[in-house]
């Protein structure tokens, strides 16, 4: 499969900055860029790391643009977990991508399977200096059970396009949270189908993007397969000149898909003026036998009043900015499938606060 | 003992386009702690523009005249700084916080008012307890700050907040609107414990008579066109009751 190099005026390009790709969306060359790659699990989990001749079939992965592609053409070694049928893993799968130096282009490939009836955890983190491009995939088996959590914990120079796709089984459950704070240009695409009725996937995501920073989620939910589920929220602050949040959330809902259960929504908290949100959801539904099918997007600014209220009984303006978007963020975070990261992104949100008002 | 003073007070705000609109127009008045002091007028008089004013809403331009708490200017002071020099507003629509607990909330604003954490058991069982003296249900203290509260709940909530910070001067603005009978006479017993203890000053401000039968003023101020223009005490609220604000209003006004 060959794909064209975006120009920026193709609808799946037109609000991310190609002139800061480093050439990762044309013909940046791979093989000088090092990601280091690390992976903790359970005993009972498998964790291989295949070369890219050896990753079981190619895997079902089918790259959906020129980065994901070449970036799948180019991996030289995958991270491959695999949790068997019927275990539930005790530990979470914490699985590490850092980033060395972000001069040269990158590429890496993870694959996450969970057999059927199996229970696991997985942590993506990405962290340090990088130029990035990657895919993840997640295979969740028949009635199986897959939380993950994504931190995009970039230093400010990186640049990250990366796509998660997951096929969801019969029956199977599928949690996935995104936290995206650090680096300059994050582009994430989380992605869900369905591999047999009564799946559930649902697609969270926290964002808060300062002064120059880029930070875009596409989402892609396809339900291909009659009586699935799927939500998706997604929360996203911004703060300072240059802070650009995009928000894209596609679902299909196919003819066959009859009795689905959709909803998705996105919110966004503008803290200062020089931001900027595109928020764009939408929804194409080929089949009128639907349980629910909405979504909802909202851009506001952090309300003056809100602040004059808190305010007024004596809580300093920093605290009672923080007071409310903890409580923005607070559902979200509160529901990460690990705990101790709730305090981790929380930490983390609060310094990108007071960093902004200083 | 404390002493809220107020002179010569112009207040604008911004109107349509550009131009500014003054309400208030040369307000005088003076709180002791140990009073309490009603404000009456008719709708738009500016009542409410000199609540906010005294606590620090930017939507409102101080154009000229001073606000001073026991010689300390107010004017100069931050909307927090305000509230934690020991002025206090119980707002007639209280602002609804998503994410954020009443408990939370209460404890933060706590803390921040007395200077430092209480202990988070001894907290806990003050808060219950204020709460029981207010009939406010403690399943309250997990709800979200005033999300989904009806008007009764949110007015509770204010005086609740009155009660814990304990301010040297409380302002309530309309705190008596959209209550029913049981309601008023809740609230108004929650000001009157407030104003028993010594040091405490009120400045209530209000549309109609009814909640000044539970809560006695000391000195009652007509408040019309943006300043005080006329003064007495209680007996002052008693005609204004049989008589309404007719003889306060100009003559185009009333035709």
């Amino acid at each position: 499969m060959s794909f064209e190099v975006p120009t920026g005026r193709e609808e799946a390009w037109r609000f991310t900055p190609l002139r800061r790709l480093r050439g990762l969306h044309g013909d940046a060359p791979f093989d000088l860029g090092k990601i280091v790659t690390a992976a903790k699990a359970d005993p009972g989990v498998a964790v291989m790391h295949p070369h890219h001749g050896d990753l079981r079939n190619g895997s079902a992965f089918l790259p959906q643009d020129r980065v994901s592609a070449r970036a799948f053409d180019s991996f030289e070694e995958a991270t491959a977990v695999s949790v068997p049928a019927g275990l539930t893993a005790s530990q979470p799968v914490m699985i590490s991508l850092r980033g060395e130096s972000a001069e040269h282009a990158a590429a890496a490939h993870t694959l996450v399977e969970v057999g059927a009836n199996a229970s696991a955890v997985v942590v993506l983190e990405y962290s340090g200096s990088a130029t990035l491009a990657d895919n993840v995939e997640f295979v969740v088996g028949e009635g199986a059970s897959l939380s993950v959590v994504s931190l995009q914990d970039w230093d400010d120079d990186a640049v990250h396009l990366s796509h998660h796709a997951a096929v969801v089984g019969k029956d199977a459950t599928f949690f996935h949270t995104a936290v995206s704070l650090g680096g300059s240009v994050v582009r994430l695409a989380p992605s869900v189908r369905y591999a047999g009725p009564g799946g559930n996937a649902e697609l969270r995501g926290v964002y808060f993007a300062d002064a120059g920073q880029h930070l875009e989620h596409r989402l892609f939910i396809d339900h291909n397969e009659p009586n699935c589920r799927s939500r998706v929220t997604y929360k996203g602050a911004l703060q300072g000149n240059g802070a650009h949040a995009v928000w894209i959330g596609d679902v299909m809902i196919r003819p066959e898909a009859t009795g689905t259960d959709s909803y998705e929504a996105n919110r966004n908290l503008v803290l200062t003026d020089g931001t900027r949100v595109d928020s764009v959801p939408n929804l194409e539904i080929s089949t009128g036998e639907v349980v629910r099918a909405g979504h909802a997007s909202t851009s506001g600014r952090l309300e003056d009043e809100y602040l004059f209220y808190l305010m007024a009984r004596g809580i300093s303006a920093l605290e009672a900015r923080r007071l409310v978007i903890r409580g923005f963020f607070g559902e979200l975070v509160g529901q990460l499938a690990v705990p101790e990261l709730a305090d981790q992104v929380m930490t983390a949100i609060g310094g990108k606060l007071e960093k902004g008002l200083s | 003992m404390s002493t809220l003073e107020i002179r010569d007070l112009h207040v604008s705000v911004a109107g349509q386009g550009d131009e500014a609109r003054e309400i208030l127009r040369g307000v005088d008045l003076t709180v002791d702690s140990a009073q309490t002091h009603a404000i009456m007028g008719p709708n738009g008089s500016g009542k409410s523009t000199l609540a906010y004013s005294i606590a620090g809403h930017p939507k409102y331009q101080v154009t000229s005249g001073a606000i001073t708490l026991d010689g300390e200017d107010v004017l100069a002071m931050s909307v927090d700084a305000r509230a934690r020099a020991g002025l206090f507003l119980a707002m007639q629509y209280p602002v609804e916080v998503p994410g954020v607990t009443v408990s939370n909330f209460l404890r933060t604003a706590v803390t921040a008012v007395r200077g430092e954490a209480p202990k988070l058991r001894e907290f806990v069982k003050e808060l219950n307890g204020t709460m029981k003296g207010l009939s406010i249900d403690p399943v309250f203290a997990q709800r979200n700050l005033n999300e989904g509260f009806s008007g009764g709940e949110k007015k509770r909530h204010e005086i609740l907040q009155l009660q814990l910070l304990n301010p040297k001067i409380a302002i309530l603005d309309e705190t008596d609107s959209g209550l029913d009978i049981d309601a008023l006479k809740v609230v108004s017993a929650g000001i009157n414990a407030y104003r028993e203890v010594p040091g405490h000053g009120v400045l209530l401000i209000t549309h109609y008579t009814r909640i000044l039968r539970y809560v006695r003023p000391d000195f009652v101020h007509v408040f019309v066109g943006g300043r005080i223009v006329e003064e007495g005490g209680p007996e002052l609220a008693e005609e204004l009751e049989a008589n309404g604000y007719e003889r306060f209003l100009p003559a185009e006004v009333m035709s």
